[in-house]
């Protein structure tokens, strides 16, 4: 099913997603889209350990192992930083990473 | 257990002991034991000491412990006690449990200032046990880091400002302390030998002569800097000004002392050549630090300071008598750092009494307390008396023998800078009467002062423990000079065996 | 050889008596604190007394040498292999002759006080203080080194301020509790700076080392050291100006008027008779070096003496508060002792001064005691110092007064009191030795007798002074020691000192020489008559003679103004020049320097923080560009 679409079609989707993670994680302010662009990230990568499994070994696994790894890592992740984000909210009534500066000097 | 092993480890258990404490009584409690269980060991220390010297051991150095520490680069946990650090060990002792009475009231943080309190001792002990280089060093910095929390927490007025300043001036002379001691470390053996940080092992190895010039004012400045040496003694009065009581004795009473100790120890004792080639110029410096220091007290307003200016001149006595290089001025220098420890430390005690009741520290605003608190009064004249040295309190015997054995120098600059510091007695004595005056005599200013109270038992304690040792040095100091001289002496012998190279400047 | 040793429990006694009364004195009634310390002086006089005629009578065969005994030392501190401090008792005669002197005073002044501090706050504490005093100065006379003298040199100058001060909440008696210790303290410089230079050059502290003929301290060559004396000269210089603060001695004498402020018992026992004559003794302890060593610090002995006597004379002239005059009369005395030994040589006859010296000094403790004493009686029933509330009292005060007239005649030289023959003693000492300090002396012989009667018809004659309560006679307890002294005072004239305290341990020849005793009388008399017409009846004649001499009476009633020389420099040029300005320049510059560099780590720190933002966005872009920027140079290279 795959055999029609080449190779560097998934690659520039990731990578599309990956720097479009990057760029939402570096100008948003907000925690929540930051937390959004992070996970935009961990999937470009997914997609790049699928396909290269795919396409490279095929009759392994190993890279869709990881991209499960990173899933779970992902949701863990997602979990403890919204449980972050819902108490810096609470403390400072928004989540504008700008405003948690209480530790700085 | 070696007993020296059980100064630190005494500490570390009482440490342990106030975490589980579940109130203020408690900790002080728990204080109090610990350290008064550490006098008890202080006292059965320098009993046994005299024992084994009286049983004809003449080891230079007794209960000596060594155990491999850090293999790569040879260090040591390498203990032992002569009788100077005897001595040392027992004034310590002293002065904190002395300390630990006159913070009986701390309310804020308590559990945390006392733990302070007593790892700043516990690392006083392992720098006064210590042989290895490396392993003082380490006590060293123990020692001094708790002092930036006891100040900037607990402390009154400037304190942030205090605690800094005085944190970092100890730990710039920490780092000079360092290259010095990393300087020594590399020429501790002949070429090809294992390096080594054992103080005795340094010893028998004659470090080059350049180098020795060179690492020298390093060590020396090092330790002068906690030894208040000029021009870098100004940490010393905010730095007391602002401490709490307790902190104010520890650190005028025991923790100068360490830059005098090593000093002599590591400054003196390692790097004899140079020495003899610089002493001049510190001598010049410290001779500065005595009169310039006991000028100083005379134009402060504030108790305190007026006790930490005064504390600079002393301490540079301490220093200008280890410069004088000959036997009875260094005996002199090391009692002169007990008889200043005792004294100095009384009198932190007895400001921060009264400042507790008046509320000022401030001279021209009190007036009178001797009425009104006959006990602090008395005390507060003894330790004055001390201060300027009257016979049969402790000043006057580490004083005399400065003054005799500095003069019985053969040179004449060195008889010069002598008469120099012999004049700050009659300046120390225009201070302390001069507080004493404006403070205790004359008639109550205040009229709110006639309602204040004299001493509570653990004041009495506190100020009693420090004023019978203070007597009993200046009524009896044979004992006590003779178990410093006699370790002195082989000491005094190496440093004094290389004079024939020197060509000085005098 | 006698053991004397036992004459260690003269000063222990009174330490012990100190310690008691201080530590537990307030415990009891104070009356017994007045008792202990009585009785334990009194066991103190006994054994002195014993002391002595053992001594000078029992074991001493005529014609022979008094030996100097070291009864009793143990070491105190070693400071080098020679120089070992020890404490000690050293008997010989002028120790026993002092500790006579100290222990009767000290028993009389102790009776007295019983009676005079009746009702002050404070009693055990100036009984303690008293002990401590006594305790102090009898181990400064019985040591046998230069260094414990020095110990308990200073030990009296606590017990002085002390009890200077003991009336603590009055700020004049502060002020001169303070300035006595300072100004002594200053001299004890000068006695400290001395004691290291002479034991540098004869390493010994010993005082029988010392003064041996054939000792170190004196066989020894020392050659011209510093501005042409020799190094011996110059540190017995020193030590002259220890023994100066503590005797008064011009230029150090300011703080003996001030120290009147403390209870008269006390101006009687230490500032009449016993400390301020440390310096005498000081030099008397030490006068075979003096004397054989060129004799240079000699000469500065008995001119600092001459000047000093005529300088305090002439101010006790103008003075009107009874216990100043005294005070200035006393540093007059003082003088005169000073000057004996100045004028003295050693040994035979050429001795005289030293043995006049001494004779001066033991019945001055006696007369001068006695005249303070009777000063406390008149101011206990006056209640004032001054002379212009006195006059006439010699009705109510019938004891005191014939005491004090005594008193009045014994110190003016007329025979046949005692102070006739050791002032004579030391006239005829001068009179060899240099003729313009015999004239001196001379006159200040008839400044004396005029200022004494002076005080004395101011108190008990003149004016009619009406009082607000009568005033009437002391309790006995008072008035007896007044009487043992007065009876000291007649007879100490008598006694054969110059068999008893010479300069060598022998016997000497005296007798007297007409030629000065004849004079010196007369002009002791021309003082009297001379008070007499002044002062006996209320009249102008005294302010129109001061009016004469206006400007030199209102210099000398201002005690030359040196006062007000030494504030200038302690006060103006010390404190203002010297230890503001240090402390300003501590802070300022010093401390200044310190925090510069702090300051500039600081604002060299600030500058580059920037780029520690905290903004983890930041980081991030920095970190992507700088990658991209990585990878464009890999790409670029490969």
């Amino acid at each position: 099913m795959t055999q029609g679409i080449p190779l560097n079609f998934f690659l520039i989707i990731s990578t599309l997603m990956f720097f479009i993670g990057i760029f939402g994680f570096l100008t948003r302010r907000n925690l929540i889209t930051m937390l959004m662009s992070i996970e935009l990230i961990l999937n470009a990568v997914n997609i790049n350990f699928v396909v290269f499994n795919k396409y490279l070994y095929p009759q392994q696994l190993h890279g869709l192992f990881f991209s499960l790894i990173i899933i779970a890592v992902a949701a863990a992740e997602a979990a403890v930083a919204i449980a972050i984000i819902i108490n810096i909210y609470r403390n400072f009534k928004s989540i504008d990473v700008d405003n948690v500066d209480e530790m700085k000097y | 257990m070696n007993i020296l092993t059980l100064f630190v480890v005494i500490p570390v258990l009482t440490v342990i002991a106030i975490l589980f404490s579940k109130d203020m009584k408690q900790t002080r409690l728990i204080s109090a034991i610990g350290m008064g269980i550490q006098l008890i060991l202080a006292g059965i220390l320098v009993y046994s000491y005299l024992g084994m010297r009286k049983a004809g051991i003449t080891d230079e150095f007794l209960f000596y412990f060594d155990a491999l520490w850090f293999k790569t680069l040879n260090i040591h946990y390498t203990i032992g006690v002569d009788g100077i650090s005897v001595a040392m060990i027992a004034l310590t002792s002293i002065v904190v449990f002395a300390g630990v009475f006159a913070s009986w009231t701390v309310e804020t943080l308590h559990k945390e200032f006392f733990i302070s309190l007593i790892v700043l001792a516990s690392g006083v002990f392992g720098f006064f046990i210590s042989l290895d280089l490396f392993t003082m060093f380490l006590f060293y910095e123990i020692a001094v880091i708790p002092m930036y929390l006891l100040i900037g927490i607990w402390g009154s007025g400037p304190k942030e400002y205090s605690a800094m300043k005085l944190t970092l001036m100890l730990m710039a002379g920490s780092a000079l302390l360092f290259v010095a001691i990393l300087g020594i470390y590399f020429y501790s053996a002949p070429a090809g030998g294992q390096l080594t940080f054992n103080l005795l092992e340094i010893a028998k190895n004659k470090i080059p002569i350049e180098m020795q010039r060179f690492l020298f004012p390093f060590a020396f400045i090092g330790f002068g800097i906690l030894g208040a040496l000029f021009p870098f003694h100004t940490w010393s009065p905010d730095g007391h000004a602002s401490a709490p009581t307790a902190v104010s004795m520890l650190h005028a009473g025991v923790l100068m002392k360490l830059g005098g100790y090593g000093a002599f120890r590591v400054a003196l004792y390692l790097l004899p050549e140079a020495a003899h080639e610089q002493a001049w110029i510190f001598l010049i410096l410290t001779g500065i630090s005595v009169v310039y220091g006991a000028f100083g007290a005379i134009a402060q307003k504030d108790l305190k300071y007026i006790n930490a200016y005064s504390s600079v001149s002393h301490c540079g006595l301490v220093l200008f008598a280890l410069l004088m290089l000959n036997q009875a001025a260094m005996n002199g220098a090391i009692i002169q750092m007990i008889s200043h420890g005792l004294m100095t430390a009384l009198f932190f005690a007895l400001i921060g009494m009264i400042y507790g009741r008046t509320h000022t520290r401030i001279v021209s605003e009190m007036g009178g307390l001797m009425k009104i608190m006959p006990f602090l009064g008395v005390c507060w004249v003894i330790a004055g008396m001390a201060s300027l040295g009257l016979p049969g309190l402790s000043g006057f015997v580490a004083e005399m023998t400065i003054f005799i054995g500095s003069f019985q120098h053969t040179d004449t600059f060195h008889r010069f800078m002598t008469i120099l510091a012999t004049t700050s007695i009659v300046v120390t004595a225009v201070y302390i009467l001069r507080v004493v005056g404006a403070l205790l005599l004359g008639p109550v200013k205040n009229d709110h002062f006639l309602e204040l109270e004299d001493a509570k038992w653990y004041e009495r304690l506190s100020t009693v423990t420090l004023i019978l040792s203070i007597a009993a040095i200046g009524i009896a100091p044979l004992w006590l000079s003779d178990m410093i001289g006699f370790s002195l002496a082989p000491m005094v012998d190496k440093i004094n065996s290389v004079t024939a190279s020197i060509a000085g400047i005098f | 050889m006698v053991n004397y040793a036992y004459t260690l429990l003269i000063p222990l006694i009174p330490l012990a008596v100190f310690l008691f009364l201080g530590l537990t004195g307030h415990k009891y009634k104070p009356i017994v604190s007045g008792i202990i310390g009585t009785l334990g002086l009194g066991i103190g006089a006994i054994l002195s007394y014993a002391t002595a005629i053992s001594y000078f009578f029992v074991n001493h065969v005529d014609g022979t040498k008094l030996e100097s005994i070291k009864a009793f030392e143990i070491p105190w501190l070693h400071i080098t292999e020679n120089l070992t401090i020890s404490l000690g008792s050293l008997i010989d005669p002028i120790s026993v002759m002092m500790l006579v002197v100290i222990t009767t005073v000290s028993l009389m002044v102790h009776i007295y006080s019983i009676g005079y501090m009746k009702g002050e706050k404070g009693y055990h504490r100036f009984f303690a203080f008293l002990s401590l005093f006594t305790f102090s100065m009898l181990g400064l006379v019985m040591a046998t080194n230069i260094f414990q003298m020095y110990i308990f040199w200073e030990l009296v100058g606590l017990s002085s301020y002390l009890l200077i001060g003991f009336y603590y909440t009055k700020p004049s008696a502060v002020a001169a509790s303070k300035k006595a210790f300072i100004v002594t303290r200053f001299a004890d410089l000068g006695f400290l700076i001395g004691i290291l230079m002479l034991s540098f050059f004869t390493q010994t502290f010993d005082f029988q080392t010392l003064t041996n003929p054939n000792g170190p301290a004196i066989a020894n060559n020392y050659g011209t050291g510093f501005m042409g004396l020799s190094l011996i000269t110059w540190a017995l210089l020193f030590i002259f100006m220890g023994g100066a603060g503590k005797s008064a001695m011009f230029p150090l004498h300011i703080w003996l008027p001030d120290a009147m402020e403390g209870p008269t018992p006390v101006s009687a026992l230490i500032h009449a008779a016993t400390m301020v004559v440390a310096g005498v003794y000081l030099v008397a302890r030490l006068f075979p070096v003096y004397a054989l060593t060129g004799g240079d610090a000699l000469h500065v002995v008995a001119w600092v003496g001459g000047f000093s006597s005529l300088f305090a004379a002439v101010i006790a002239c103008t003075q009107t508060d009874i216990k100043r005059v005294l005070a200035y009369s006393t540093m007059s005395q003082i003088g005169y002792m000073m000057l004996a030994l100045g004028v003295s040589g050693y040994g035979g006859h050429d001795g005289l001064g030293f043995m006049a010296a001494n004779f001066h000094l033991f019945t001055h403790a006696m007369f001068k005691a006695l005249l303070f004493l009777g000063a406390g009686a008149v101011i206990h029933a006056v209640h004032s110092n001054e002379m212009g509330d006195m006059g006439g009292l010699r009705k109510y005060l019938p004891i005191t007064h014939i005491t004090f007239l005594i008193a009045c005649l014994t110190i003016a030289g007329v025979p046949p009191f005692s102070g006739f023959w050791s002032k004579d003693e030391i006239l005829v000492a001068a009179w060899h030795h240099d003729k313009v300090l015999f004239i001196i002396e001379f006159l200040v012989a008839g400044l004396t007798a005029f200022y004494m009667f002076r005080l004395y018809y101011n108190i008990f004659w003149n004016k009619d002074t009406h009082y607000h309560h009568t005033p009437h006679e002391s309790p006995l307890v008072m008035t007896i020691p007044l009487m043992i002294l007065a009876f000291g005072a007649v007879v100490s004239g008598f006694l054969p000192f110059h068999k008893m305290v010479t300069s060598d341990g022998m016997a000497i020849e005296s007798h007297i020489d007409f030629a000065v005793a004849i004079p010196s009388v007369l002009i002791g008399l021309i003082g009297i008559a001379v008070a007499t017409v002044m002062y006996r009846k209320p009249g102008s004649l005294p302010d129109k003679i001061a009016g004469t001499f206006k400007n030199f009476y209102k210099w000398a009633y201002h005690k030359f103004y040196m006062d007000e020389v030494y504030l200038f420099v302690t006060k103006k040029i010390i404190f203002r020049y010297i230890s503001a300005p240090l402390a300003w320049f501590d802070r300022h510059v010093v401390d200044a320097s310190m925090n510069g560099i702090a300051n500039t780590v600081d604002a060299t720190s600030k500058s580059v923080r920037g780029f520690q933002s905290g903004r983890i966005q930041q980081y991030g872009y920095v970190f992507v560009v700088g990658a991209i920027l990585l990878v464009l140079l890999f790409i670029y290279i490969f």
